[in-house]
C-alpha cells in the first residue's frame, strides 16, 4: 500500500505544477472583486456550510 | 442602421449564450449518468485500489493533455465520456467501502451534491453575477490544497484531512459560481470545456462530502 501512496504523491506533486501556470496568470490577470461582489461570494458558501451541517446531522 | 446592427449582434451573443448554456447542462448530465454507471461497474467487478488509482490517473492525463486538443472538434465528445468515465470507474473502491460501512452516507453524499450544485447554478443564473473576480482565490486555494494532501498522505492527520475536504468543498462552489456567470457573460463559448470543469468540481465535492460525511457519521 506504501507505492500507492508514493505514486498518490507524485501525481499529486505533477498536478500541482500542472495548475501553477494557470494560478499564476489567475492572480495577475484576475478583476479585483469589490466588496460587494465579495458577499455575493460569501453568502451562498455560509450557505453551504449550513447545509453541509444539517446533512452531517442527517447521517 | 447601426443601432439595427447592435440589436441584431447582441441577440446573437444571447442566442450563442443560451446554446452554450444549453448544451453544456445537457452534456453534464450525460457524462454524469455515464459516470455513475462506470462506477457501479466498478463496484460490481470489486476492482481493486489499484486499478482504481490507474483509471483516475489516465483519466487525469486525458483531462490535461488529451481534450484540450479535442475540445474544439467532436472529438472532444468521445473523450469527455472517456475522462468522465474513467473517474467514475475509479470512485468504485470508495463507493463500495462506504456502502460496507454505512450506504445511507452514500445516498446522502450524492443527494447534497446534487442540491449544492443546482442550487451555486441557480443562483449565478438567476443573478447573473459576474465571478471572474474569484479566479485568483480558486487556483491559489486548490494549490495550498494540493500541497497539504500530498503533506497529509504522509502526515495522516484526521483533522487536517477533514479540513482539505471542507475547503476542497469551498473552493469547487467557487468555481462552479466563476465557470457558471463565464457561460452567462460569454467568458466560456466551449461547451466540452464547461463540462469538464465542472464536472471536476461536482466530483470533488462528491467525494469531499462522502469524506466529511462519512467521519461524522454515526458508524
Amino acid at each position: 500500500m506504501d507505492w500507492l501512496k508514493i505514486a498518490a504523491a507524485v501525481f499529486l506533486v505533477a498536478m500541482f505544477f500542472m495548475i501553477l501556470p494557470s494560478a499564476k496568470r489567475m492572480v495577475k490577470e484576475s478583476p479585483k472583486g469589490s466588496a460587494s461582489d465579495w458577499m455575493g461570494f460569501i453568502i451562498p458558501i455560509v450557505a453551504i456550510v449550513l447545509f453541509v451541517i444539517l446533512l452531517i446531522a442527517l447521517v | 442602421m447601426q443601432m439595427n446592427t447592435a440589436v441584431t449582434r447582441s441577440q446573437e451573443a444571447i442566442l450563442q449564450t443560451n446554446k452554450v448554456i444549453r448544451n453544456t447542462y445537457m452534456l453534464l448530465s450525460m457524462t454524469l449518468i455515464f459516470s455513475g454507471l462506470l462506477a457501479f461497474v466498478s463496484i460490481a467487478m470489486q476492482a481493486s485500489h489499484i486499478i482504481a488509482f490507474g483509471a483516475t490517473i489516465v483519466g487525469i492525463l486525458l483531462l490535461w493533455f488529451v481534450l484540450p486538443r479535442t475540445q474544439n472538434s467532436a472529438a472532444g465528445i468521445p473523450v469527455i465520456f472517456g475522462i468522465t468515465g474513467l473517474l467514475g470507474f475509479g470512485l468504485g473502491p470508495m463507493l463500495s467501502y462506504y456502502l460496507a460501512v454505512n450506504p445511507s452516507i452514500v445516498m446522502v453524499a450524492m443527494g447534497g451534491t446534487g442540491t449544492i450544485f443546482l442550487g451555486l447554478s441557480g443562483y449565478a443564473l438567476t443573478t447573473r453575477k459576474d465571478f471572474s473576480f474569484l479566479g485568483g482565490f480558486i487556483f491559489v486555494g486548490l494549490l495550498v490544497a494540493i500541497a497539504a494532501m500530498v503533506a497529509n498522505l504522509f502526515l495522516g492527520i484526521p483533522a487536517l484531512a477533514l479540513a482539505i475536504s471542507a475547503a476542497v468543498i469551498m473552493i469547487m462552489s467557487g468555481y462552479i459560481l466563476m465557470q457558471t456567470s463565464m457561460m452567462i457573460n460569454g467568458g466560456e463559448t466551449n461547451y466540452i470545456a464547461a463540462t469538464a470543469g465542472l464536472f471536476i468540481a461536482i466530483l470533488n465535492i462528491f467525494t469531499s462530502l462522502l469524506h466529511i460525511l462519512g467521519a461524522f457519521g454515526d458508524d
